[in-house]
């Protein structure tokens, strides 16, 4: 196993799977992270209606606003599979091209929540407001936290692959940030159903 | 990353740091900056151990305020911060994390591994652990230490009815210190995946590793909803939401559930861990295999599996309807199963065993009487009827520290006197043992046993003092009694361990006559723990080597089918090239922005808060940016041969030659 990162080229040593440490970690964090968004979105429905006081989902949720937004972050996704393939044949430009492709729909993702964010504050909805306030701040800014994470992460990599020479021997760092990508994605698909979508039916 | 062996490099690769790679052996800066397993496990141990008499000396002074009737010892509301620091200090800060101690240093050595997967991480999550421990405990300096339960029920815990700054230690402590348990959970998974060695499939591994991997499962999965809770906690005391505000429509029932969706496979985070050492002790001194291997780890994996289908029983007596309580009292039942498909094995093990009773022997089978009538109140308190009676009674109480006490406890207690010899070198003195055995098992049931009776008598639990003329006086002047009676063995105990330590009796490699791997090793093992890797065809592979007249006998689930197992070792006249990782500063430093970042926290600081989490973003990107490092040790052929278990030879031929 080789690594990313310098110095990384760390145990050469027996092995019970052919699976990578790393790459086990990370699907067990995110087995573990499934269950922190379990909790959230699990709240989030408990109170869904109890709200004492306006404004209320029906009236705030913007539909066509947060599908585009959704369409953005679904799409880096696609990107971020082309930036896998890219790394794993060693092409390099093409790596950078789609990764820094991937941390701008994750910003342009991140942008429409800041718009969003402050247009609710705006309207009178608040952390403090009412039950929707409370907790639908809480779950999607625990989700637009998980995706700046991944935004640095991206950028993180790209810049290394400035700073040193990346070959498809890196192709693992970047499947585990990929990983975490794409779970950060279908959380998402979660939450846009649960908050947003079921409001209208 | 392939099977099998590829080439080692040598010398360890050139890293950029941030910080110059630490190197200390001995002193103070070594312990912080190391990443070694077996000394995190001391770390763990002693500062479980630190936790654990802070905790105790909490329940001897309960204890006292409680020996005889209308006694104004302590104020109602330093009891309340008694009580519910006790509970906390026990349950997150000494028992939980004591299996993890165990965890650190014997499942490596037990699967054969020189280390955990992420050495760094590993030392992360004991930082971090303590980090939140000092947190919590800061409380009782900082103005107050929390008073509303261990499980800290809302809307007692809401900044109207509960102002002072205690609240948010328990929540921030608690906090910070299960990232510790969750990191170090997932190191014990890939550990325990990816690291065994060769040969070893998971139905060889020895059942204490196999219990921390069901362990460590439910914490990945059981610690999320508890963060989630804590956090949403913090949300309504720092910014005002509503989550637990009944004003604003919240609901607390739903903080009861979260906690319990946490709460209750947490028992099970305690007890596996005690059901992995005794499934270890008990085979040992009975000089027989485990009795129905499979079936002890499938009712662990059943156990674990189950642990998630039955909070609501905690919470029978909030009127969730009969439906609900019908179908929480069934899974509780269902639960009773394997726990007692493991206690017939163990049993089955000693039948027709030769039983060496040593202390750690003495322990264990204790601890199967104790826990199995836990279990049986147990079983009592998940009929709903009863339940509504006993709830909030001292026969809850007397219930789960059968439990947590006369089952984790004991086992753990089991644990040291069985592996201090591989710790320590040094035998622990056995007729100290004794004593010590007699005073703790002793005193424990004259402590808990009467207080089924006070709570079938009608005594509720977290009363400050109570009146006389209740038929409560004499049942709790002798649960008081057995206190000093168990605090005895505990001081006798650690009087024990320190002298020991460095005056006991040689111990040697293996003077229990072992089963698994550590035993193969020298004792204290050597900081690279194995020369050469072990290679397994066996469940119990020392005793094999040993004895190999048993091969015959060995369960046929355990006989090897595929062949020998490719040797991932050098060849025999060449050297080992050992990887020992760097020690490192950013475990620790980022465990120090933690604690920044939750005393920010606990006192609404949000500038330093930032900072902090600046810092830990700096300490990350420097950790993973100066890599394992770390360097190659090189061990001479005639080292790797004098240990491990490829030195073993079988006994009769040794004896053997002795005669000839």
């Amino acid at each position: 196993m080789s690594s990313l990162i310098p110095g990384h080229t760390t145990h050469t040593e027996h092995r019970s799977t052919p699976l990578s440490d790393r790459k086990l970690l990370m699907w067990i964090f995110l087995a573990s992270d499934c269950m922190f968004f379990a909790a959230l979105i699990g709240t989030y429905l408990v109170y869904n209606g109890r709200s004492l006081v306006g404004p209320y989902p029906t009236d705030i949720l913007d539909i066509p606003l947060t599908t585009v937004s959704t369409f953005v972050l679904l799409m880096s996704s696609f990107l971020m599979v082309l930036a896998l393939h890219a790394i794993r044949m060693n092409d390099i430009p093409k790596f950078r091209l789609w990764t820094l492709g991937v941390a701008f729909f994750g910003s342009i993702f991140l942008g429409f929540q800041v718009y969003e964010f402050s247009h609710f504050i705006y309207e009178g909805l608040t952390l403090q407001q009412n039950l929707f306030g409370s907790t639908f701040f809480t779950l999607t800014g625990t989700h637009g936290v998980h995706v700046t994470i991944g935004v640095l992460w991206l950028l993180s990599l790209l810049i290394i692959s400035y700073v040193r020479p990346m070959t498809s021997q890196d192709a693992l760092s970047v499947e585990i940030a990929g990983l975490y990508w794409h779970f950060v994605d279908i959380v998402w698909i979660v939450i846009f159903t649960a908050v947003y979508l079921v409001e209208f039916i | 990353m392939a099977l099998g062996r590829q080439p080692v490099p040598h010398s360890a690769p050139e890293t950029r740091a941030l910080l110059k790679r630490p190197t200390w052996e001995t002193g103070l800066w070594s312990w912080l900056t190391t990443v070694d397993h077996k000394r995190l496990g001391i770390l763990y141990f002693v500062t479980t151990f630190a936790f654990f008499i802070l905790g105790s000396l909490e329940a001897a002074v309960i204890r006292v305020q409680l020996a005889a009737p209308n006694q104004q010892l302590v104020t109602p509301d330093f009891y309340n911060q008694l009580f519910t620091v006790h509970g906390v200090t026990m349950v997150f800060l000494a028992i939980m994390p004591l299996g993890t101690a165990f965890a650190n240093y014997f499942v490596p050595l037990q699967i054969g591994a020189r280390d955990l997967a992420f050495p760094r991480l590993n030392a992360f999550g004991y930082w971090a652990y303590l980090a939140g421990g000092l947190i919590f405990y800061s409380s009782f300096l900082l103005g107050g230490a929390p008073d509303a339960g261990w499980f800290a029920y809302a809307p007692m815990t809401m900044t109207e009815y509960n102002p002072g700054q205690g609240i948010d230690f328990y929540m921030v402590g608690l906090l910070i210190s299960g990232i510790g348990t969750l990191v170090t959970a997932m190191n014990l998974i890939v550990t325990i995946v990816n690291m065994r060695a060769p040969g070893m499939s998971m139905m060889r591994m020895p059942l204490f590793p196999w219990m921390m991997l069901v362990t460590a499962f439910l914490v990945i999965f059981a610690f999320p909803p508890l963060t989630i809770a804590l956090f949403e906690v913090i949300m309504d005391r720092s910014f005002g939401t509503l989550f637990f505000n009944p004003e604003g429509g919240g609901l607390p029932i739903l903080w009861q559930h979260l906690f319990w969706i946490f709460g209750h496979p947490e028992v099970y985070i305690v007890i596996l861990p005690a059901f992995g050492i005794i499934s270890e002790v008990i085979p040992t001194f009975s000089r027989k295999p485990l009795f129905g291997y499979p079936m002890v780890v499938l009712a662990g994996i059943f156990i674990g599996f189950m642990g998630f289908a039955v909070w609501s029983h905690h919470m029978f007596t909030t009127g969730m309807g009969p439906m609900a309580n019908s179908i929480f009292a069934i899974t509780s039942f269902v639960i009773a199963i394997p726990t007692g498909v493991k206690i017939f094995n163990w049993m089955a093990t000693m039948w027709a065993g030769r039983i060496w009773f040593t202390t750690a022997m003495l322990f264990a089978t204790a601890f199967l009487v104790t826990f199995t009538m836990g279990g049986i109140t147990g079983i009592m308190v998940a009929v709903p009827p009863f339940d509504a009676q006993a709830q909030d009674s001292y026969f809850v109480v007397a219930h789960f520290h059968y439990v947590m006490g006369g089952g984790a406890l004991l086992s753990f207690f089991a644990g040291i006197y069985y592996w201090f010899p591989k710790m320590t070198g040094r035998m622990l003195s056995e007729r100290i043992g004794k004593w010590v055995f007699a005073l703790v098992v002793g005193g424990f049931h004259l402590v808990f046993f009467p207080q089924h009776f006070l709570g079938l008598l009608g005594m509720p639990r977290r009363i400050q003092t109570y009146d006389t003329g209740l038929g409560w006086d004499f049942y709790n002047l002798l649960s008081s009694i057995g206190a000093g009676v168990l605090g005895l063995g505990v001081m006798l105990f650690i009087f024990s361990l320190l002298r020991d330590m460095r005056s006991g009796k040689e111990a040697g490699d293996d003077p229990w006559d072992g089963r698994t791997l550590e035993w193969s090793i020298s004792s204290p093992p050597p900081h690279h723990d194995f020369g050469d890797l072990p290679i397994v065809t066996d469940r119990d592979p020392v005793w094999l080597a040993k004895h190999p007249e048993l091969i015959e006998k060995r369960d046929e689930l355990s006989e090897s089918s595929d062949g020998a197992p490719e040797a991932p070792n050098a060849a025999d006249d060449e050297d080992e090239l050992v990887h020992i990782p760097g020690q490192s500063w950013f475990p620790f430093l980022a465990s120090v922005g933690l604690f920044v970042g939750g005393m920010a926290a606990v006192y609404h600081n949000w500038f330093l808060g930032a900072l902090s989490v600046g810092f830990i973003t700096l300490c990350v990107y420097a950790w993973a940016f100066e890599g394992v490092g770390g360097h190659y040790l090189r061990v001479r052929p005639n080292e790797r041969r004098s240990t491990g278990l490829a030195s073993i030879r079988p006994l009769s031929e040794m004896a053997g030659k002795g005669q000839s």
